[in-house]
């Protein structure tokens, strides 16, 4: 009983915040309500189970989202200044959601220590592991050679983006940090007694 | 197995990798500017001692990782003729990237991580393992492809290739799920024996959707019409060296990892398979024929010519059975002798400053001004027509040979037709070189390496060739045998899904 109240909780969260997500009209407010569905979608993923893809879409997509806030800021000029200047106002609101959050994932564990919703049948997992035992156990023993040639691939496009796109530029000043530190008074000061109406001569 | 038997019977692949991690630091520290001429030299070296590894179990050790990795004399074929494949690439590199100012070391380190990407492809004995051997290849051809970053048909080339050859991993990731889904394994075995059952009328479509996806990603892949669009522009605007590369290595690549897909995995499905590697076969020896004789630049005229034999080799591939798949090594060994011998040849017009020639006509007068080389040249254009007594003769007899076996006599009659249309292009250039008179001058500069491999190619694939049929037979009968079964496979009790344990 518990697992179906919680199910429609989530489920009707994720979709109420996608809506936000397409709605709001602050790209910040935006990414922050896409976070609240990853969660709650982690939620759900908890709920049958699965609780190595819950973690996952927390620890990779909320992940994600860091990077795409930062694209976001560098890219579309918002004003932040304008944002923070009425903080105060809204500390009300967000706390409240932070402690919608917080209920949230303790309600989550409750029902998932209730037993999990039972759902159509699914690839078997054997009796008394976990998700990440089992998915360990197949990626690192019989799936080894995939995996690790998978590990190359990243490698090959990492370097591959680098060849195309790193160049040696000429006339750039970089730092040079051995000089910084070897520079002493004597070569950056000069004492100088200009005479009264002259200016100074460098 | 113990963990060392099995590392020595990925050989190969193992010091392919760790070869190339530690050459990427040797590059990425190196202030030397010459640093390039070191890293093909050890390239070079790495993949020969990856060929010699081969002599060992990596050749005979069987079914390796649940049977997801096969190391039978099958692949070892393939994998030698790979490897040797991508050390010419390296080798005939160094010279060309430095005119073009592009002298970077990652150029054979990223050609070793495609040769293991293709030794790992043609080992496949799982969906999952062709997937990752294809997609390691490709992502380091598309580097390739535009490494002339600063020329904006390089830029072009390698771009066309990516966006084509994803949509292309689309449509075999999307084939390899509905064989995944409708057969219950992802392993060649498994697939075979589920595909041997009889199901019901709807499962049997959903693995038929399934052969012809995974047919088509793979088809993009060989260039076999009508997945050949990219192949033209590629050729043309990649860097001569990776065009000269592209033309062989991956080519037997997926030419080897489509016939073991076929044979070994979708054997019981020969029916749905064959007529669709006919058509291929048909269209990519007529069109290849067609198209290439109005095209004005020999790296566009080789990519059609490329296609051109794509579509002989299906001709064995249709034939299927032990001859049908020794064709198919065959032509694969011969031809990349002669593709590869071509560009070598294409590599050294170079106008009296340096720069490269492309253009068809640049090459009349040939005889006269380079005799060494129009012979060369002569002798690779007539073995890729199928002239008798030039050695490009016998593969394409073999061919023939085994599709009249398989009682396609009319495939074979068809190709016979294509491969003389074919012939007018390749004479014409002969003639170009022979008879036609005023081309550029062209510069004197001296390459012992690119010369030395241009005279081994010739030699390989003029009549003296004939000498190494037997071993060839040989060895690809014996290859072939590893992977066609005597028998019909027989048809086994429904399986239960896999659990992944």
């Amino acid at each position: 009983m518990i697992q179906v109240a919680v199910f429609y909780l989530f489920a009707t969260l994720v979709i109420a915040s996608a809506v936000m997500t397409i709605c709001a009209r602050n790209p910040v407010h935006s990414v922050l309500w896409l976070i609240l569905a990853f969660f709650n979608a982690a939620g759900l993923f908890l709920l049958i189970g699965a609780e190595f893809l819950a973690f996952l879409l927390v620890i990779v997509y909320v992940g994600a989202v860091a990077v795409l806030f930062l694209f976001v800021v560098m890219m579309l000029n918002v004003d932040f200044a304008e944002l923070r200047a009425g903080f105060s106002n809204y500390w009300f609101p967000v706390t409240l959601l932070a402690g919608l959050l917080l209920f949230e994932i303790i309600v989550a564990l409750v029902a998932w220590d209730a037993g999990g919703i039972t759902i159509a049948p699914r690839a078997p997992t054997p009796e008394n592991v976990s998700n990440i035992e089992a998915m360990g156990q197949a990626i690192f023993t019989r799936y080894i050679f995939v995996f690790e040639a998978a590990g190359i691939i990243l490698l090959v496009a990492m370097v591959g983006a680098i060849v195309l796109t790193h160049r040696k530029r000429g006339g750039v000043r970089p730092q040079n940090i051995r000089k910084q530190i070897r520079r002493n008074p004597k070569d950056a000061v000069v004492n100088m007694q200009p005479g009264v109406g002259q200016g100074v001569e460098l | 197995m113990t963990f060392w038997e099995t590392i020595q019977a990925i050989g190969p692949e193992v010091i392919l990798a760790v070869g190339a991690t530690d050459l990427l630091l040797l590059t990425a520290f190196s202030k030397n500017p010459n640093v390039i001429r070191t890293i093909s030299l050890i390239s070079v070296l790495l993949l020969l001692a990856a060929s010699a590894a081969l002599l060992g179990p990596a050749s005979h050790a069987g079914n390796l990782f649940h049977g997801q990795f096969r190391a039978d004399a099958f692949s070892a074929f393939a994998k030698l003729l790979i490897f040797l494949a991508s050390a010419v690439a390296i080798a005939m590199a160094p010279g060309f990237l430095k005119r073009e100012g592009e002298a970077h070391g990652e150029y054979p380190i990223l050609i070793l991580f495609a040769a293991l990407g293709m030794s790992v492809m043609v080992s496949a004995g799982d969906l999952m393992m062709l997937y990752v051997g294809l997609e390691l290849s490709s992502l380091s051809a598309y580097v390739l492809a535009s490494f002339a970053r600063r020329n904006t048909r390089s830029s072009e080339a390698g771009l066309k290739y990516f966006v084509l050859g994803a949509l292309a991993s689309g449509l075999l990731l999307y084939g390899i799920s509905l064989l995944y889904g409708f057969t219950g394994s992802t392993v060649f075995e498994d697939i075979a024996i589920a595909l041997a059952t009889p199901a019901s009328e709807g499962i049997e479509l959903g693995r038929l959707f399934g052969i012809v996806f995974v047919l088509a990603g793979i088809a993009f892949k060989v260039s076999a019409v009508p997945f050949h669009m990219w192949t033209p522009d590629v050729y043309q605007g990649a860097p001569t060296p990776v065009t000269a590369f592209f033309a062989s290595a991956p080519k037997v690549a997926a030419m080897v990892l489509l016939t073991r897909l076929v044979i070994d995995a979708m054997g019981p499905a020969t029916d749905a398979w064959r007529q669709i590697i006919i058509f291929m076969a048909l269209a990519s020896t007529i069109l290849g024929g067609v198209a290439a004789i109005g095209q004005r630049n020999i790296k566009r005229l080789l990519a059609y010519s490329s296609i051109n034999n794509v579509g002989f080799a299906l001709v064995g591939l249709a034939a299927a059975g032990l001859a049908g798949v020794a064709s198919v090594l065959i032509y694969m060994t011969v031809y990349v002798v002669m593709t590869l011998g071509s560009f070598l040849v294409v590599m050294r017009l170079r106008g009296a400053d340096g720069e490269q020639l492309e253009s068809i006509d640049s090459l009349s007068g040939l005889a006269r001004s380079r005799p060494g080389l129009a012979l060369a040249m002569m002798t690779f254009m007539f073995s890729l027509a199928g002239i008798p007594f030039f050695f490009g003769f016998y593969p394409k007899l073999m061919v023939f040979d085994a599709a009249v076996q398989a009682d396609l006599a009319w495939l074979a009659a068809v190709a016979i037709a294509t491969s003389v249309i074919g012939a007018f292009y390749y004479i014409k250039i002969v003639k170009i070189m022979y008879f036609d008179e005023g081309g550029p001058e062209l510069t004197t500069e001296k390459e012992p390496v690119a010369s030395g491999l241009i005279a081994l190619t010739a030699l390989a694939v003029s009549p003296l060739g004939y000498l190494a049929i037997p071993y060839l037979e040989t060895a690809t009968t014996e290859a072939a045998a590893s992977i066609v079964q005597s028998g019909p496979v027989v048809p086994a009790a429904p399986q239960t899904l896999a659990s992944g344990h």
